[in-house]
């Protein structure tokens, strides 16, 4: 093990009053707001730079000019930088970049953080404890899979925009752009306005669906607006959105050369006949985006099942965790885009600063809480619109890999529930290994649950009490920190 | 038979292929419980001359059986065991628990500190010695009881999963009719109580006393790793680890390498109830014990941890066999951190118990009712 480097805060420093977990726009927003109000707070995020998923600024030395070009609101993070800047100057925020939090623990009142530094978590470790706890750890991207999806040339689709704006880099020159959710939309203008030829944009859904919340929709204009000004962007880059679509096959013996578009019925089972093909070098595809609960799942916080299907925290409007001294915000509490991340932000800071301080609710509180309410109940409607529909198992080939790290197929997985007695997603695990790799089934665990098909585990979260792996000599070291 | 865990799979089977009629009801899946979170250690080494030590080398002899059976799925393997001692202390005192082992049927042999390197060239330098036990075996607890159960339904028996059972019923002499499911009754005039750490729950629901507690215990999973420990490797202190009867916690691994290769470091144990929450002291001092047998973990990445419930009676026995105060009742539980390895056996005897056949070892000291007040008198211990 490396020795910790000089500027690293020591082991166990004094406990601070507020330590936010991600520094997103959902925990960048509640730690300046926090520190506003005279909290003294610890922001740690495992990445190099503030911004969470949305805000990405490219690499310096990539030349670019202009990354508000790939973002709205750039202004907006820009003045949260900026007071993040003033704040750590002042020494009311200590920020941790790099710092990758692997569990959390209570100790007395207090909760304690363990983060492990470095991109293997091989650099170092730091031990912090902290009165209160605010959980804005994100969301990750979710995935569906069908038979050709582990070809090379096949990227997530977030994953290929995140590319884009941090690396300014096109993942391939002709991309078709699959999956489910609004987020498909801004995926293919922003590939097309890097230069890349998107021949379609295969959403599964339709989105006529949205327009059976005609109340929900009018307390949301942003998101219509929003929803407008893709709609035109496709237009303007001769993207034809192909509703009603899956990609049900890739082509290609090394990489990927081309796709089969299926229709689908209301279920999303494939309509046989339907397939047609498309020609690409990229498939750029998700299903949206799961949150990312580990942490708050080991102290113990409840979940509920979002409209999405995935699990997301349980929140009261102080936006409060069912465990107390602990709060959330952002795609943690449900996904919910990035407006709604930096409300929430705000107002988890609010509420965690009465609580410290004490003092009457304010007139901006109760504001951002009406907002919120309005927001959350579009991410509700977005989820359900988006939520894949039980057919979509039919995509798969009894040898298509759902788990890719330990290579466990559909058919491995059939077998395990209807010869063995496998009956949930855990249970599955254990009998086929699916989701015991690399990525701890980040990946395939939601398609694995739905394949178990087990009523009651639907929506319930899976369990990784270590957020990231961490090196035996970092464990051996947590329990005393004053050797660390 | 209630449970679907290892023990009820292995008496389901056994039960089913001396042509009983067997129905297997859970309230979950297969190996959803207690079996799901074990390692699949079949030891004899850490176990001293005594009653358990006998059921023990009966499984052993069973696993090796049903390993020729039962596909290859299960991932049996026997690897060896090799404990190993720090301090001269503790060679003296591992040498006598080996000598009384060997003289109850055990094969172990002794290892010079010396030739340790050529058995596992990554163990820490400066050990004092250690003892081979070739019996030692392993499989993966989950697929051992999944196979199990299917090789019991193809011996007729069905298979009710998803059914919690919520009372045992019983006729007017007060003998077991069944039990009482969500999804109806089941009747049968022998009830078998294989539902592990639930084993008390079970048992108040035919109103009788048993007292299995939890004994939580945590487990470390590396990355991938290439191929650096070969037997089953643990320290002298474990084996009193094993046998201790405090609620505090006990942390010396058994550390081994899988055919996929990840490191298993496990387990800790301690009594603290249901606690599902991660012990970042209990996990540390895993690390810091698996390290200091072999320094080169110290820089392999842990991927996971997961921690499980083991069904604990105080006096570290299972409760095997008919409960005397209960006609039709039998139990086959709170085999603590030994049920993967003990289950064969324990089935062999509840099956004969059942049957009214001669049992294959002394039954007596697994009698379920031993924990009762007036039974303790008429025993007068
Ligand atoms: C890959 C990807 C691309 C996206 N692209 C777009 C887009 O183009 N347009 C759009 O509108 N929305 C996009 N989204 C959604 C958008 O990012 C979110 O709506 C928004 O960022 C939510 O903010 P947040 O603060 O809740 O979470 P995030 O922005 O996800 O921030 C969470 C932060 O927590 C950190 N973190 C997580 N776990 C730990 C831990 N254990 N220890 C330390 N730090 C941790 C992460 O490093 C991250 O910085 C994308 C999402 C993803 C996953
Ligand atoms: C971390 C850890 C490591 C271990 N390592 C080893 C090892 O290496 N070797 C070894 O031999 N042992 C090991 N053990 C111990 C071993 O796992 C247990 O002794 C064994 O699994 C117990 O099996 P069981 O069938 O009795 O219980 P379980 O597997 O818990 O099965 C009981 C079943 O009964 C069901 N049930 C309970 N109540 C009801 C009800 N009312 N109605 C219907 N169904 C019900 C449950 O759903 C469950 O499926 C370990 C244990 C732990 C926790």
């Amino acid at each position: 093990m490396p020795a910790s480097s000089a500027e690293q805060p020591a082991a166990r420093p004094e406990r601070t009053e507020l330590a936010v977990v991600g520094a997103g726009p959902a925990g960048l927003a509640a730690a300046v707001t926090a520190a506003d109000g005279g909290l003294d707070v610890v922001l740690l995020d495992a990445a190099d730079a503030p911004g969470g998923q949305y805000y990405r600024a490219p690499a310096p030395g990539l030349g670019a000019t202009r990354p508000e070009a790939l973002h709205h609101g750039w202004a907006e993070f820009a003045a949260l930088v900026a007071r993040l800047g003033r704040h750590r100057t002042a020494g009311r925020i200590r920020h941790l970049t790099g710092h990758h939090v692997w569990a959390v623990e209570r100790s007395g009142a207090d909760w304690t953080l363990h983060a492990v530094t470095g991109p293997d978590g091989r650099d170092g470790a730091t031990t912090l404890d902290a009165r209160r706890l605010l959980i804005a750890t994100g969301s990750v991207e979710r995935q569906l899979p069908f038979p050709g999806w582990t070809l090379p040339g096949v990227v997530g689709a977030a994953g290929a925009q995140a590319m884009l704006k941090s690396g300014l880099v096109l993942p391939g020159r002709r991309i078709v752009v699959a999956g489910s959710g609004p987020l498909l939309q801004a995926v293919a203008v922003s590939l097309a306005r890097a230069g890349a030829r998107v021949p379609a944009l295969v959403e599964a859904s339709g989105y006529g669906a949205y327009g059976r919340a005609p109340l929900v929709l009018a307390g949301n204009p942003g998101r219509l607006a929003e929803g407008a000004r893709h709609g035109a962007a496709l237009a303007r880059h001769r993207i034809r959105p192909l509703t009603h679509r899956a990609v049900t096959a890739v082509h290609g013996t090394d990489r990927v050369e081309g796709v089969t578009v299926s229709r689908l019925d209301r279920e999303w089972r494939p309509l046989p006949g339907t397939g047609r093909r498309i020609d690409c070098d990229v498939l750029a595809v998700g299903h949206g985006l799961v949150p990312q609960l580990d942490l708050a799942v080991g102290i113990g916080c409840a979940t509920r099942c979002g409209a999405d299907g995935s699990a997301a925290l349980e929140l009261d409007d102080g936006l409060r965790t069912t465990v107390p001294g602990v709060w959330a915000a952002g795609e943690t509490g449900g996904i919910g885009g990035v407006r709604l991340a930096l409300t929430e932000g705000e107002l988890a800071a609010r509420s965690v600063i009465a609580d410290a301080r004490g003092g009457p609710g304010t007139a901006r509180a109760a504001a951002l809480c009406r907002s919120r309410r309005r927001m959350r109940a579009f991410a509700e409607l977005m989820g359900a619109v988006h939520r894949p529909g039980p057919g979509w198992t039919d995509w798969t080939a009894a040898d298509t890999e759902v788990c890719r790290c330990e290579e466990v197929t559909t058919g491995a997985i059939r077998t395990a529930v209807a010869e063995l007695g496998a009956g949930d997603s855990r249970t599955v695990k254990l009998l086929t290994r699916a989701g015991m790799g690399w990525c701890q089934g980040r990946t395939c665990g939601f398609a694995v649950r739905e394949l178990a098909g087990c009523a009651a585990d639907a929506g319930a979260p899976d369990r990784r009490p270590l957020a990231c792996p961490v090196p035996l000599s970092v464990l051996a070291r947590a329990d005393r920190p004053e050797d660390a | 038979m209630v449970g679907a865990g290892v023990v009820g799979a292995a008496c389901a089977y056994y039960a089913a292929r001396s042509g009983l009629v067997v129905a297997v009801v859970d309230s979950g899946p297969v190996a959803g419980g207690t079996t799901g979170a074990g390692e699949g250690n079949l030891l004899v080494s850490d176990k001293v001359p005594g009653p358990e030590l006998d059921l023990a080398l009966l499984s052993a002899a069973l696993w090796r059986e049903l390993a020729q059976v039962l596909p290859h799925a299960i991932e049996f393997e026997q690897k060896g065991g090799l404990v190993v001692a720090a301090s001269p202390e503790s060679l003296a005192t591992l040498t006598a628990t080996a000598s009384g082992q060997l003289a109850a049927g055990v094969r172990a042999t002794s290892v010079a500190a010396d030739e340790l390197g050529s058995l596992e060239p990554h163990l820490a330098p400066g050990l004092a010695g250690g003892f081979l036990y070739p019996q030692d075996a392993q499989v993966q607890p989950a697929l051992a009881a999944a196979h199990l159960v299917r090789a019991a339904r193809d011996a007729g028996a069905s298979l009710h999963p998803g059914q919690a059972v919520t009372a045992v019923l019983t006729g007017p002499t007060g003998a077991v009719r069944g039990v009482r499911t969500g999804a109806g009754d089941l009747l049968a005039p022998v009830v078998v109580n294989a539902t592990g750490v639930r084993g008390g729950e079970l048992a108040a629901l035919a109103g009788v006393e048993l007292p299995v507690l939890p004994r939580r215990g945590f487990v470390l999973v590396t990355e991938p790793l290439p191929r650096l420990i070969r037997h089953k490797v643990y320290a002298a202190e474990y084996v009193a680890d094993v046998s201790s009867a405090s609620a505090a916690l006990q942390t010396s691994p058994v550390v081994e390498g899988t055919q996929a290769g990840p490191v298993l470091i496990g387990a800790s144990r301690e009594r603290v109830g249901f606690d599902r929450t991660l012990s970042v002291p209990v996990v540390s001092r895993l690390a810091t014990a698996a390290a200091a047998l072999f320094p080169v973990l110290a820089d392999a990445r842990v991927l996971r941890t997961y921690h499980g419930f083991r069904p604990y009676l105080p006096d570290h026995l299972p409760a095997i066999g008919p409960d005397r105060r209960v006609p039709g009742l039998f139990h086959a539980c709170g085999h603590e951190g030994a049920g993967i390895g003990l289950a064969p056996a324990t089935a062999v005897l509840v099956t004969a118990a059942i049957r009214g056949e001669e049992p294959a070892l002394d039954p007596e000291p697994f009698r379920p009712d031993r924990f009762d007040a007036a039974s303790r008198t008429g025993h007068g211990s």
